[in-house]
């Protein structure tokens, strides 16, 4: 039997996420679909910071939207607790929301205008029962504003009064309210200036150990991701590539796709930077309307054989707990 | 030659509840042809509302431009006419907004919202703006051009927008870019591919380019000029290698010890700048940096530190009281 504990507290097996594209303005027929998730797996224990990263439209923000159930996906199912909420219904999700939050990319078209930020923050608290008194309430706000690094002040402004990394801490400020135990991260400190960055990342790891929450972290910079991540999962149009505890995979990186990545990362450092010649990732972006064959990566592969056009290379567990979805990798 | 951009005393404020933002608060830097800016600094500190000083996007109420020179070309941009200002924007300067979504048209295509710059400014008929079009997707990286272009903004991820907002930009090959963290929503290898992009563009159409951002490691790879602005000012100003080997300000000192580094051991926690941003409604007389600063004495609390010159690179400037002590011991590099 599995107790509660060594069991993750979320289980991701075989996610799909195809989107219709449709053309016409009457009969809006389905002419293809973006394969926006191409069936993933992975799961997050209790307590641990998973991180997504990949390049921009291979899934990350769709594969989290699957899992606050903002999306139903085509395929696959993603157990939270014990529970496959890939089926439940909005109505039976219910119970769900609060336990899982999420802290958006894009900050200010998450925030509704015409109330002040205050209102923004409490309002949640509010419908959800978890402060009903209103003083308590705006105690807490003031508390929650402090804790990202606001003034508290900052209640009676409304979001266009505000910059984009002020209006991102807000989003913060927002999800800690509801006192979840996972939080969807997407892109949470992307908009944030690095002082500001080194602070809601301590933050964000203060929280996990005090609250004992587990975060899925979506970001674009690898060196972030690397500080506040244990495990990270690679995707690439829709796929997972490569899955690794955060050391093994910064340190011994062995899809091609994530070496690539690694190598695209400029260092804060001007002399190394002006003396390196940048090589990016050869080829095309790849459309996920119209996958390549094989391993998705083949056409932009330096590594790539006559066999990866043709059949999709499974993951593979090269190491315990390093998996890599490649055919070529650790061959010779 | 004389610069194609001259910001002089720039000062734009803002009137709200809680009293006057003063959000630029006399900022003064030129930009040569094919040279690039790099604008870092602290969120809040006046970054965006600065560019958007430039182009004259600041909503006024609440905004107002209350002083200073901005001289494109010669000309002074803020006594131009809304007219002559509309004809200026997308065609001699080009914007990449920080927010692509909301800056993005929901209700057009994103065929429709390129081409229609292309027809406005260049008088392009509608099948060469179409042509072209499909050819800037290309030049920023988006495969499947021709059914991306049928597509609406909430159809593509956050990257794709902002490619899309960088191709929308680059449509009528201006003379000056500004771009507000063009490559935040950006994995690396495209922000690289983008970055590199404009980097070949701004030297081969000799394109000037102010660009924002917070990542440091961008900054070092591709800007001529670094300023690094506090509290509505400029605080520092220099090469990018005078500026990370030789920081002068407490804050940009602060700020370089604050990223984590991948070319670096991890650190078991980072380094922040410690305390509150400052609240622009109520800056007393002394520096605005000194309730964060480890360096401030006592002479911080009397004024406000101007900019002048500091470190051993000609034309470095830092707005610090104790900008010759700062301890080198205490540099990031
Ligand atoms: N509602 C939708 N309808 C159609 N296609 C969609 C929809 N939402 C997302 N997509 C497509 O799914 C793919 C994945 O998008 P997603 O937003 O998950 O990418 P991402 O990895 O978060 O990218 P980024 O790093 O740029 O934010 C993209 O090709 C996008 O165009
Ligand atoms: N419309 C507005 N009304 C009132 N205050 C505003 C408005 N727009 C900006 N501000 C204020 O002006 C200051 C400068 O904002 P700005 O957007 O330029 O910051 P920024 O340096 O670009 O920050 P970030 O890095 O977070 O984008 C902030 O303190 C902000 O609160
Ligand atoms: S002037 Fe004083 S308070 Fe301001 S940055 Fe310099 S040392 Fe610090
Ligand atoms: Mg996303
Ligand atoms: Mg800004």
């Amino acid at each position: 039997m599995t107790t509660t504990d060594d069991r993750p507290l979320l289980e991701v097996k075989g996610l799909r996420m195809h989107f219709p594209i449709t053309e016409g303005m009457m009969t809006r027929r389905t002419v293809g679909e973006v394969k926006a998730v191409d069936g993933i797996s992975f799961s997050v224990a209790r307590g641990e910071t998973m991180g997504l990263v990949g390049e921009s439209g291979c899934g990350k923000t769709t594969t989290g939207r699957c899992i606050l159930r903002l999306e139903t996906p085509t395929a696959g199912s993603i157990v939270y607790d014990g529970v496959d909420i890939a089926g439940l219904s909005q109505k039976q999700m219910v119970a769900l929301r609060q336990r899982i939050q999420v802290i958006f990319q894009d900050p200010f078209s998450s925030l509704n205008p015409r109330m002040k930020i205050g209102q923004i923050i409490a309002e949640p608290m509010k419908v959800h029962g978890i402060e009903p008194d209103a003083t308590k309430r705006e105690a807490r706000v003031r508390e929650l504003l402090t804790i990202c690094g606001l003034n508290a002040r900052f209640a009676d402004r409304y979001p266009h009064e505000m910059s984009g990394g002020q209006r991102q801490r807000v989003g913060i400020a927002r999800a800690l309210a509801m006192n979840p135990e996972f939080i969807v991260c997407d892109e949470p400190v992307s908009a944030l200036d690095v002082s500001i960055q080194a602070q809601v990342i301590n933050l964000l790891e203060d929280l996990r150990e005090k609250f004992g929450l587990t975060y899925l972290f979506i970001a674009h910079d690898l060196s972030v991701v690397r500080h506040l991540c244990q495990r990270v999962a690679v995707m690439y149009l829709g796929r997972i590539v490569e899955l690794a505890d955060s050391d093994t995979l910064f340190d011994n990186p062995q899809h091609p796709y994530t070496k690539a990545l690694l190598a695209a990362v400029p260092v804060p450092d001007p002399l190394v930077e002006q003396g390196r010649v940048f090589r990016p990732v050869q080829g095309e972006v790849p459309s996920p309307i119209n996958p390549p064959t094989g391993c998705v990566f083949h056409p932009r592969c330096p590594i790539a054989v006559e066999s990866c056009k043709q059949s999709r290379p499974e993951s593979r567990e090269i190491q315990p707990g390093h998996f890599v979805a490649c055919t070529q990798v650790g061959l010779s | 030659m004389p610069p194609l951009l001259d910001i002089r005393g720039l000062h734009t404020e803002f009137r709200t509840s809680a009293g006057t933002v003063r959000a630029v608060d006399g900022i003064s830097y030129s930009v040569q042809a094919g040279e690039t800016v790099a604008i870092v600094g602290e969120s809040g500190s006046g970054k965006s509302v600065g560019a958007m000083s430039i182009l004259r996007l600041i909503p006024d109420p609440p905004g107002r431009i209350t002083a200073g020179e901005v001289l494109f070309d010669g000309q002074d941009l803020l006594k131009l006419t809304e007219e002559q200002m509309r004809q200026l924007r997308g065609s001699q300067i080009g914007m990449i907004f920080q927010e692509p979504m909301t800056s993005l048209n929901p209700v057009l295509t994103i065929g429709r919202q390129i081409t229609e710059t292309l027809e406005q400014h260049r008088g392009a008929t509608p099948a060469a703006a179409r042509e072209r079009a499909l050819e800037l997707l290309g030049l920023v990286g988006i495969a499947d051009a021709a059914r991306r272009l049928k597509q609406y903004p909430h159809q593509l991820s956050g990257g794709m927008r902002q490619r899309i907002m960088i191709a929308i930009a680059l449509a009528c090959e201006p003379k000056l870019i500004i771009a507000d963290e063009p490559t935040t929503a950006l994995d690396v290898t495209i922000q690289a591919q983008i970055l590199e992009l404009m980097k070949d563009l701004t030297q081969r159409l000799n394109i000037a380019l102010i660009v924002i951002t917070h990542n440091l490691g961008v900054v070092a790879r591709y800007a001529t000029r670094v300023n690094v602005m506090y509290a509505g000012r400029i605080v520092e100003s220099g090469s990018a290698a005078a500026i990370y080997h030789d920081p002068r300000h407490p804050y940009t000192i602060a700020l370089l010890r604050s990223v984590p580094r991948l070319d670096r051991p991890r650190q078991a926690r980072l380094d922040p700048v410690e305390g509150q941003p400052p609240d622009l409604t109520r800056l007393d007389a002394g520096c605005a940096f000194r309730p964060r600063c480890r360096f401030a004495t006592d002479a911080c609390a009397a004024g406000r530190p101007v900019l002048a010159q500091a470190g051993l690179e000609d034309g470095h400037l830092a707005a610090c009281f104790n900008s010759g002590s700062l301890s080198h011991t205490d540099q990031a590099a």
